[in-house]
């Protein structure tokens, strides 16, 4: 594309079908304990 | 849901719904407000003084190629999905266990109230660290994964018993076929050589608390005396990075009114060696005189900005780190029941107080309405259990036309509780502020791709 450029992303849509294992880490267990975190969590589930 | 925005000369576009970034040039930039419901000869005639009939033709074509494939526009299709899912039966898999409810510092910010949560001054047995230990493996249906947090008040005025339920949970995961990942957070001031050493066998990661500038730091995390605790914990929390190799640790500190300028601290804590920091705004009530103010964001937001150009400065001298709120996993991030169920606080993850009591979270602790049980009787309280699994963005009003939901799920519900009364409410604040955090982020990963 000339005026588009898109990024290597995960399709969130895509991950209703295997997604909520749930095996992932709690957000809070971080570092933050103060916010909510949730974006830069990995699956354990790829 | 389609959210646009210009950092450091890239113009960003974010398909809410799909997850799917875009860096566009100025006429798509234009034309993405509009191409959703208007034609192109519609659009052409509100843009045909800027730009050429050409490129709009082409750039109307792109815009709608991505449509077509699911990364622009996307329409939001979860909120059934999520009701349900939120509906199923939890299990814990994480526990904050509030191994001391003392302090050996005095931080005039701290939520703990020098770690007495409104309560008594206790540390936590080992007997009562067993049951909470015991509690999580029973209640942990298939999750093999089960966290567990050495949280204060200090954990290490407590260590005997840390290292007890370590060994503890060491045999226990072998009989039920789990996989303990233990976590302590700490201030340093008792750390040595043996603790470091059992921290790196033991411990998935390690959070030491440290604000930034001596002068900074001093000033917030003063022992009871009133003198600074910055020249005691720098070279241990050094020696204790450099030893886990520089990963899996966060130098964690607090800012606050008073350093406004946080990036400076963050640069600070750079400057030291630290690799992996995390500085996150003090959550406090508005009367507090070290509390963020409204009048304080935009401020912020321009902190935010220079830390991330900062950063891309630093990147390209070798000179990298991580800055915790500015982390995004946007290839392999959480699916989408994570990101829209919260942070599990209630349900998945509870805290424990050294006498055994259950809560929510550690911020909630000492809130006597949020008491839900204890580690004997397990969650007896299960409508609090209830009102926090039925919370995620689709139930907090502020949530629904925010571009943010994916990244923050929600926003931390305590803060919401002690801010607005309710859990499903969102922290004003912290809300301008993580939204921020999250186009700098993404920003960061547009410029790392180019």
């Amino acid at each position: 594309m000339k005026h588009i450029k898109t990024l290597n992303t995960k399709r969130l849509q895509n991950t209703i079908k295997k997604g909520g294992c749930g095996e992932c880490q709690t957000s809070c267990q971080s570092a933050c304990k103060t916010s909510c975190t949730v974006g830069n969590q990995s699956c354990e589930n790829k | 849901m389609v959210h646009q925005y210009k950092s450091n000369g890239y113009n960003i576009v974010l398909d809410v719904n799909s997850g799917a970034v875009h860096v566009v040039d100025d006429i798509v930039y234009d034309m993405i407000p509009l191409a959703k419901e208007s034609s192109f000869d519609e659009i052409a005639d509100q843009l045909k003084n800027k730009y050429q009939e050409d490129a709009l033709k082409e750039a109307f074509e792109e815009i709608k190629e991505l449509e077509k494939e699911g990364l622009l526009y996307t329409e939001d299709i979860y909120q059934d999905y999520i009701m349900d899912f939120k509906k199923r039966e939890t299990v814990v898999k994480a526990l904050c266990l509030h191994i001391a409810h003392d302090c050996n510092l005095a931080c005039r910010y701290c939520f703990a109230e020098e770690g007495e949560y409104h309560g008594r001054r206790e540390l936590m047995s080992f007997e009562i660290g067993k049951k909470a230990l015991d509690f999580l493996i029973q209640n942990s249906g298939n999750r093999r994964n089960l966290e567990v947090d050495f949280f204060g008040g200090e954990p290490l005025m407590n260590f005997q018993v840390v290292k007890d339920l370590v060994k503890y949970g060491r045999e226990q995961e072998k009989i039920y076929n789990k996989n303990f990942r233990f976590t302590l957070t700490t201030n340093g001031i008792l750390l040595n050589d043996d603790i470091m050493e059992f921290a790196n066998k033991e411990m998935a990661n390690v959070v030491l608390s440290i604000d930034g500038r001596k002068e900074v730091n001093d000033k917030m995390r003063p022992f009871r005396n009133g003198t600074g605790s910055y020249a005691l914990i720098v070279p241990k929390f050094q020696k204790l990075a450099d030893s886990r190799n520089q990963t899996e640790y966060y130098v964690r500190g607090t800012f606050t009114h008073h350093n406004l300028d946080f990036s400076k601290d963050v640069l600070h804590l750079a400057d030291l060696g630290f690799k992996q920091i995390s500085v996150e705004p003090v959550v406090a009530p508005e009367q507090e005189a070290y509390a963020i103010q409204e009048e304080d964001v935009n401020r912020l937001l321009e902190e935010y900005d220079s830390l991330a150009a900062e950063m891309l400065k630093r990147n390209k001298e070798g000179k990298s780190f991580n800055f915790f709120h500015f982390m995004i996993d946007l290839e392999g991030g959480p699916c989408v029941a994570k990101r829209l169920s919260g942070c599990g606080s209630g349900t998945e993850y509870l805290a424990v107080t050294p006498w055994g009591d259950l809560y929510p979270c550690h911020q909630f602790v000492g809130e006597e309405q949020f008491l839900m049980g204890n580690v004997y009787e397990g969650v007896t309280k299960t409508d609090i259990r209830d009102e926090f699994k039925l919370c995620n963005v689709y139930a907090k009003d502020k949530c629904k036309d925010c571009f943010a939901k994916f990244y923050c799920s929600g926003g931390c519900a305590a803060n919401s509780f002690h801010f607005h009364g309710t859990i499903t409410d969102a922290y004003d604040i912290g809300c301008e502020l993580q939204r921020k955090r999250i186009e700098c982020a993404i920003m960061l990963k547009v410029a790392q791709a180019e």
